[in-house]
């Protein structure tokens, strides 16, 4: 079921997720342009009558279809077809800004080890504008990101059992706020008041993937 | 709505399921809904309900619940040993229920799951589009969280068919739950096996390890290792195998996180699912590789035992 890559340069691998679901991987880079096309595949997939459900990934959609409408090659057809058209001019997400209390837990291991000090964390940490990539793992969390090179650290060796909702923490070249104090490997280094997690609200989480977070220091 | 059941005692845990909100998946929320949906479905088409229906989920032991006034129920999956008023009742069959008597269980015999449907669904609290109970975010199902004794359960809707009690489904019309086989699809990243490890994924015996619950279980058994560069988060599925980083594979199961980044080696079909959630913590299992055309048959034979039973 390999598909030859796609008219954008990009490598297309389609396969099955089991009988009644598929995953399309449209490459293997942390990209924004990559992410921006899994979106709106996933958006253009979610109109079929055969499609149940299309989630996208960082650079990946995964379609849930119904086995009595679709076969994993026909959507894998249909997949490739949308796939080599030329994306519409996404949108640019909606911004949110997020005040950020700099206090975490960690944020003295991470000035320690990145050789940084924290003013300077903080100063890297809200200087871009993240994007959400994908909106998913637990209620309301989001990936976000690219994180800047420089405050780049590999999971904690330990994670902790219990992360405290609010929690703004970084790994690897991402960054994101724990929405429910959920266990985690990601180094704390800041809290926020903001919800992220809003069960009574529809679709229930502040963020969707695309959206575009600015993180800015409550302490001035 | 008049009450319907009375729930004496609540069994370990019982929750309100149905079929799940497939749409909350992009917001990272648990497709959630029963883990048997084959049982669940039978369940509410024993009573003239439809498979969407809400249905009571029993995990272990059963509950003890006492009818406020005559209704028509009926109990699948798990044989948690059900009873009326002391009285041995068959399972896979529509019963009446007469005001004041009591469904009991009693000691569990084989499986994991029960499913409780009464004629005219359960009442209960809809969120994003689904009335499975989600623990975590105390949403849906009988006010977000399991039966306590003491509760009312009410009926959704009086019954909109004439009620038929003694409606059955043979045992070969349901899924074999006493053969521990898992049909898989070889999974996206399978590739990322040695051969020799491929192979031992797929002839192995696995354990169901103590770490399982709805959310997924940790299996035991021989240790994978996988290659390659680490992956991006993508959507999960239910029956996904996945393997992390310390080589023991873990099965989703219907409250699954939504997006992972671990390689999912093997994916269990439907047709399997409902044995999958019938497992407890020690059953041995095999994963057995099929083609999606095989899983296919074995969804259409399941299917069609489901429609046997809206044809009365």
């Amino acid at each position: 079921m390999k598909i030859p890559p796609a008219r954008t340069g990009h490598r297309l691998r389609i396969q099955p997720l089991g009988d009644t679901a598929l995953l399309a991987e449209l490459g293997t880079r942390l990209d924004t342009a990559l992410n921006t096309r899994a979106i709106a595949l996933a958006a253009a997939l979610k109109k079929r009558r055969d499609v149940r459900q299309a989630v996208a990934g960082y650079a990946s959609v995964t379609v849930h279809f119904d086995p009595d409408l679709a076969t994993h090659d026909s959507l894998a057809a249909a997949i490739k077809r949308l796939a080599a058209k030329h994306p519409p001019m996404a949108e640019p997400g909606r911004l949110h800004r997020i005040p950020v209390t700099y206090d975490g837990p960690d944020i003295e291991a991470v000035s320690t080890r990145l050789g940084l000090s924290p003013e300077k964390i903080v100063e890297l940490h809200t200087r871009p504008i993240y994007r959400a990539f994908l909106v998913g793992f637990v209620p309301g969390w989001a990936y976000l990101g690219p994180l800047a090179e420089e405050l780049a650290l590999p999971r904690r060796d330990a994670p902790r059992t219990q992360v405290p909702a609010g929690s703004v923490a970084i790994a690897n070249r991402q960054t994101g706020i724990y929405p429910l104090p959920t266990p985690g490997g990601w180094h704390l280094i800041g809290r926020t008041k903001v919800k992220l997690f809003l069960p009574d609200s529809d679709p229930p989480c502040l963020f969707r993937a695309g959206d575009r977070i600015k993180f800015f220091s409550s302490q001035g | 709505m008049t009450p319907t059941l009375r729930v004496q005692e609540p069994g370990l845990l019982t929750t309100v399921q149905d079929l799940g909100r497939p749409n909350a998946i992009s917001s990272g929320v648990p497709p959630g809904g029963a883990m048997d949906r084959f049982a669940h479905s039978a369940a509410n088409l024993l009573v003239g309900n439809d498979v969407g229906h809400a249905t009571l989920e029993c995990t272990l032991t059963g509950p003890h619940l006492v009818a406020e006034r005559a209704c028509l129920v009926a109990v699948t999956g798990a044989d948690l040993e059900p009873r009326i008023n002391g009285e041995p009742v068959p399972m896979w069959t529509s019963f009446f229920l007469a005001a004041g008597d009591r469904l009991t269980f009693g000691t569990r015999t084989t499986g994991a799951r029960a499913y409780i449907a009464v004629a005219g669904a359960f009442e209960a609290d809809r969120w994003l589009g689904s009335v499975s109970t989600n623990l975590m975010a105390a949403r849906g199902g009988f006010h977000g969280r399991s039966l306590k004794s003491g509760d009312v359960l009410t009926n959704a809707w009086e019954p909109r068919k004439p009620a038929v009690s003694g409606r059955g489904l043979v045992e070969h019309q349901r899924p074999g739950y006493d053969d521990h086989t898992l049909h898989v699809i070889a999974g996206p990243h399978a590739k990322r096996l040695s051969p020799e490890h491929r192979s031992l994924l797929f002839s192995a015996p696995y354990k169901v390890s103590r770490d399982a619950d709805r959310m997924g279980y940790r299996l035991e058994g021989p240790q994978l290792v996988t290659s390659g560069d680490e992956l991006l988060s993508f959507g999960l599925v239910a029956g996904a195998v996945q393997v992390p980083p310390n080589g023991q594979p873990i099965l989703l199961m219907a409250d699954h996180h939504t997006a992972g980044g671990y390689p999912v080696v093997a994916t269990v079909v439907s047709a399997s699912l409902p044995i999958a959630a019938q497992l407890l913590p020690g059953d041995d299992l095999r994963l057995v590789e099929v083609k999606v055309e095989r899983a296919r048959q074995m969804r259409k034979a399941l299917e069609s035992a489901l429609e046997s039973l809206r044809t009365f």
